[in-house]
């Protein structure tokens, strides 16, 4: 029976933790799927019964390979599995075949790599510094955190209903991101190069990643005030690093090199045929500036996650066809800084609300309705009472509808000028391929941009 | 209370596992002529809608009672009359006389569930948050912990949201009682519990121990004064709300005598299908329903069942306790299960209530019964397709438990309430020490049997001279657990007041 103990592991709530959340993952099988369910099969399909050089050029379906050349062969072993659940499946011809043993596979497999993404946590909890050690277990950092990025809201909803695969690609990330603080630049930087090359949406934080490595990693010593040695420059380890990148590059694009197939796999990856033109890489490069301009101060592993949320921001707020999606970007990494500091908690706040309401519009069938609203309840009182627990504020009401978080235990007085947002108004039109202009994600882009600036400065 | 938001979020989850199991398929989902339990109700909302109360209960033209006739008292039709008032005002085809029958539609089911889910979140889950909050002796954190584990027992979640049933009515209503009489609100306890019986008479399995609880009361505060006052005011609470409801059948005798011969049919046989109880596992080995006749069977079944609930419920009358109430809830629940007459499978919901309610004191032999009393639905459960939802229902509910209350560190006697009993046995047989490790091995035997029975189940054909056999294997071996479980409670019982004399003896 001793054994039994140990095994069930009575103090172990990580591990019930991430078992209950697999278990909701696993009883919401049945739920509405998207049309990316499709996509999947088909490049499931498509990649099972093709030769390599038919695949980024198959076009039967409407749903075409447009993820790097990682995504494809991640799609190819996966159909190795799937063939002994239904074979029909792997057939590109068969569009929008969906029997109970596709959805059944295509389900557990979403759900088999998070165990990526329950790792990814794990490695992330170490980073965090339980500062308040010996107090009740649910107001322990570590825990929050693992609730807040386990339980998402957000990516149960796109993952486990909408249908795909972000959650062990943000794995990816945030173990990148663990390995960085934990001063393991080269596995971070390997970590981020291989995410790349499994989808491209990533290259919108690659700034952040390039500036600290090269500020953190490549520079090798400070100055006894902080700033940058400049003669402490190692070009063995510039070098080291470019070689992984270019192994791992060389790696997923090199088959198609080979072929001479490069430039029909790009014009997959950033379709410029559709029709935006030099406006299309506008916002991007203002994005990219904008986020090199604030970077290059960058210090310590703490501005670097911050400077990454805020490259995630900015791409949501000013890129061309966004996904509302994107904004699990933006909302994940800034998981990590909200149970360190009240002030990032507060914005945390905010963001993950009204991020995660902004996402209501994906299911917009009728039984999925209560899911969404139950689970998005759940997040919202559990980040609110855990945070506010954990910091133990005070929130003060301003009347219009706006709110101002106050830090009681901060010596400092709040940011001249810290303006407060005028309204949280949502948004109100509701099309899920475009990004809602929202005012409320303006304001909060403002304030943390400030934010960042003044703690940074 | 402090930490409210936990138990907001400890109903959240409930409610969350709750919708997504109804997701799945319903009893008798695209099976015509007969469909299912989730058809009966349909059909019970066009009856009471459409004709006059008078010929609700009643064989006529418009109302076959060989297609789910009317079986329940009047308070399930006044509920499936409020129903079809709201099935009226957004879809008329729904309940329209005859042509609605074996209607199927996703806005339907999707109407359906939603009475389910709101006639639940209205009665049954503020009875289990306000009886968690009233338990004495424990940290707000093991209230709520407790909370969770009663709200993701997976047998009235499959069989409500799944198969499709109000359980969560009659069962919060009579939670309603237990806990109005054990916080010395007997009026309003009974009451409710009254209101309980009136929808499902298979509450009755709960009124011994209610009465003889009341009574224990009464006799307590001395039959000549306030114990008097109290018993008649009881009485004419009862008359009052069975008055009350039954009033439209009252006005002739026909009406109520029609009314009963629904409720109790005595015609149907010891027992229907596959059933965990005695009388369909001696089935197996002698066949008693076709060599008895029926009034044997009658007589046989009645004298094991107040047999074995009799010791229960004389103590409870002659020592009335809340711990006792709810042991003895669970014991007579248990014994009626086990030998009445025309048991349902779904019946043994009656006897996981007030295991729930004991699930913070002995968790141990709580938890096991519960995982015992889901696994013995399974035919139930693989017949409507919901092999998913009750594998990761019951997965959920066994680690909420485990986390919670650390079971598997509360085996010792002391835990399992068991010392005064082996103390006693220890008088006669020097050598009983074993009891503590006796159980664990059952426990591990038990599951290791239940697991491998359900992969055999689902994964193998039965033979084709016994096409039965697992069913069958399921009953049988949930019999057993349930024989073990009904001694247990049992000894617990009478052992419950030894210990208190001799503790007191000693101080």
């Amino acid at each position: 029976m001793a054994a039994f103990t140990i095994a069930a592991g009575t103090g172990n709530w990580f591990s019930a933790l991430a078992l209950g959340v697999t278990l909701l993952k696993c009883l919401l099988i049945p739920t509405y799927h998207s049309t990316d369910f499709e996509v999947h099969r088909n490049w499931l399909a498509i990649t099972h019964s093709l030769p390599i050089s038919q695949w980024y050029y198959e076009a039967t379906s409407e749903w075409t390979l447009d993820y790097p050349p990682f995504f494809a062969w991640f799609e190819y072993i996966l159909s190795h599995v799937a063939k002994y659940f239904d074979q029909e499946m792997l057939n590109v011809r068969n569009l929008n075949y969906s029997s109970s043993r596709t959805l059944l596979f295509q389900r557990f497999s979403v759900i088999f790599m998070d165990v990526l993404f329950v790792y990814a946590v794990h490695e992330c909890c170490k980073c965090i510094d339980g500062k308040k050690v010996g107090k009740e277990l649910t107001e322990k950092p570590k825990f929050i955190l693992s609730v807040l990025l386990m339980w998402n809201f957000g990516l149960l909803i796109v993952d486990h209903i909408h249908f795909q695969y972000n959650g062990f690609l943000f794995g990816l990330m945030l173990l990148s991101i663990a390995r960085l603080f934990q001063k393991r630049h080269m596995e971070g930087a390997f970590f981020f190069a291989v995410l790349l090359h499994f989808k491209h949406i990533y290259l919108y934080v690659a700034p952040a990643y390039g500036v600290y490595l090269l500020r953190s990693y490549c520079f090798t010593a400070n100055k006894p005030d902080g700033s940058v040695r400049w003669n402490s420059f190692s070009f063995v380890r510039v070098i080291s690093l470019g070689l992984v990148v270019f192994l791992v590059s060389a790696l997923s694009l090199g088959p198609f090199l080979a072929l001479n197939q490069l430039p029909q796999v790009f014009s997959r990856l950033f379709p410029f045929k559709r029709g935006l033109c030099h406006a299309y890489w506008a916002p991007n490069f203002w994005a990219l500036y904008n986020a090199l301009d604030k970077v290059l101060s960058v210090i310590g592993p703490r501005g670097f996650l911050r400077c990454l949320t805020l490259c995630a921001l900015s791409s949501f707020m000013f890129g061309w066809h966004v996904h509302e999606k994107a904004i699990l970007l933006a909302i994940l990494p800034m998981s990590l800084l909200s149970v360190q500091k009240a002030g990032d908690a507060s914005i945390f706040l905010i963001l993950t609300t009204t991020g995660h309401y902004s996402l209501f519009p994906l299911l917009f069938t009728a039984p999925e309705l209560p899911i969404k609203i139950l689970l998005m309840l759940l997040f919202t009182i559990y980040s609110i009472s855990s945070l506010k627990t954990l910091f133990r504020w005070s929130f003060t009401l301003v009347a219009q509808a706006g709110v101002q978080w106050r830090d009681l235990s901060s010596p400092h007085p709040p940011p001249t000028g810290f303006k407060q947002f005028s309204c949280l108004c949502l948004p109100s039109y509701w099309d899920y391929r475009h990004a809602p202009p929202c005012p409320a994600n303006f304001c909060l882009f403002v304030c943390f941009w400030r934010r960042s600036f003044i703690l940074v400065a | 209370m402090e930490k409210w938001y936990l138990m907001t979020i400890v109903v959240l989850i409930g409610l969350t596992v709750r919708w997504t199991v109804s997701l799945n398929s319903y009893s008798g989902a695209g099976k015509p002529p007969m469909f299912g339990d989730y058809e009966a109700q349909r059909h019970w909302q066009e009856i009471t809608f459409n004709l006059p109360v008078k010929q609700w209960y009643f064989n006529s033209s418009d109302n076959n009672l060989q297609y789910w006739g009317l079986d329940y008292p009047p308070l399930t039709a006044y509920h499936s009359l409020l129903c079809a008032y709201v099935a009226k005002f957004i879809n008329p085809d729904w309940i329209a006389l005859h042509t609605s029958r074996g209607y199927e539609s996703q806005a339907h089911k999707l109407f359906m569930r939603t009475t389910v889910l709101i006639a639940d979140l209205l009665i049954y889950i503020p009875a289990v948050v306000l009886y968690c909050c009233c338990l004495k002796d424990i940290s707000t954190k093991k209230k709520i912990a407790n909370a969770l584990c009663i709200l993701l027992y997976p047998g009235l979640i499959l069989i409500d949201y799944g198969h499709f049933q109000y359980n969560s009515v009659s069962l919060g209503f009579a939670l309603w009682g237990v806990l109005g009489v054990s916080c010395d609100w007997d009026l309003l306890g009974s009451l409710a519990f009254c209101l309980a019986i009136n929808y499902k008479q298979m509450e009755l399995y709960h009124s011994l121990p209610f009465f003889c609880f009341l009574l224990g009361k009464c006799f307590k505060k001395g039959l000549k004064g306030k114990g008097f006052v109290l018993l008649v005011k009881l009485a004419c609470t009862v008359v009052a709300s069975f008055v009350l409801c039954w009033l439209p059948f009252f006005t002739e005798r026909e009406q109520t005598l029609q009314v009963l011969r629904r409720l109790f049919p005595v015609d149907r046989g010891l027992f229907e299908d596959k059933v965990a109880n005695i009388w369909c596992s001696f089935n197996v080995f002698l066949k008693i329903r076709d060599i008895l006749p029926r009034h044997i069977q009658l007589i046989m079944s009645f004298c094991f069942t107040f047999l074995s609930l009799l010791p229960a419920c004389i103590k409870l009358t002659l020592q009335p306790s809340s711990k006792g109430f709810r042991l003895t809830l669970v014991s007579c629940a248990l014994s009626f299960f086990l030998f009445s007459f025309q048991v349902h499978e779904k019946s043994i919901l009656l006897v996981s209530l007030p295991v729930c309610l004991v699930l913070s004191e002995i968790p141990f032999m709580s938890t096991w019964f519960l995982l015992v009393s889901t696994f013995s639905l399974l035919p139930l459960l693989l017949k409507d397709e919901l092999l998913m939802p009750s594998v990761v229902t019951t997965m959920a509910f066994f680690i909420a438990c485990v986390t919670s209350f650390s079971i598997f560190e509360k085996t010792s006697e002391e835990e399992l309430q068991l010392k005064s009993f082996s103390i006693s046995v220890r008088k006669y047989l020097p050598c009983f020490t074993f009891l503590s490790r006796m159980i664990q091995y059952l426990f591990l035997i038990s599951v290791i049997t239940m697991v491998l029975l359900t992969l055999m189940t689902v994964t193998l054909d039965p033979p084709q001279k016994l096409p039965d056999l697992f069913s069958v294997l399921v009953c049988f071996v949930s019999c057993l657990n349930f024989l073990f479980f009904l001694v247990y409670f049992n000894i617990i019982i009478m052992w419950d007041s030894k210990s208190g004399r001799n503790q007191k003896k000693i101080s």
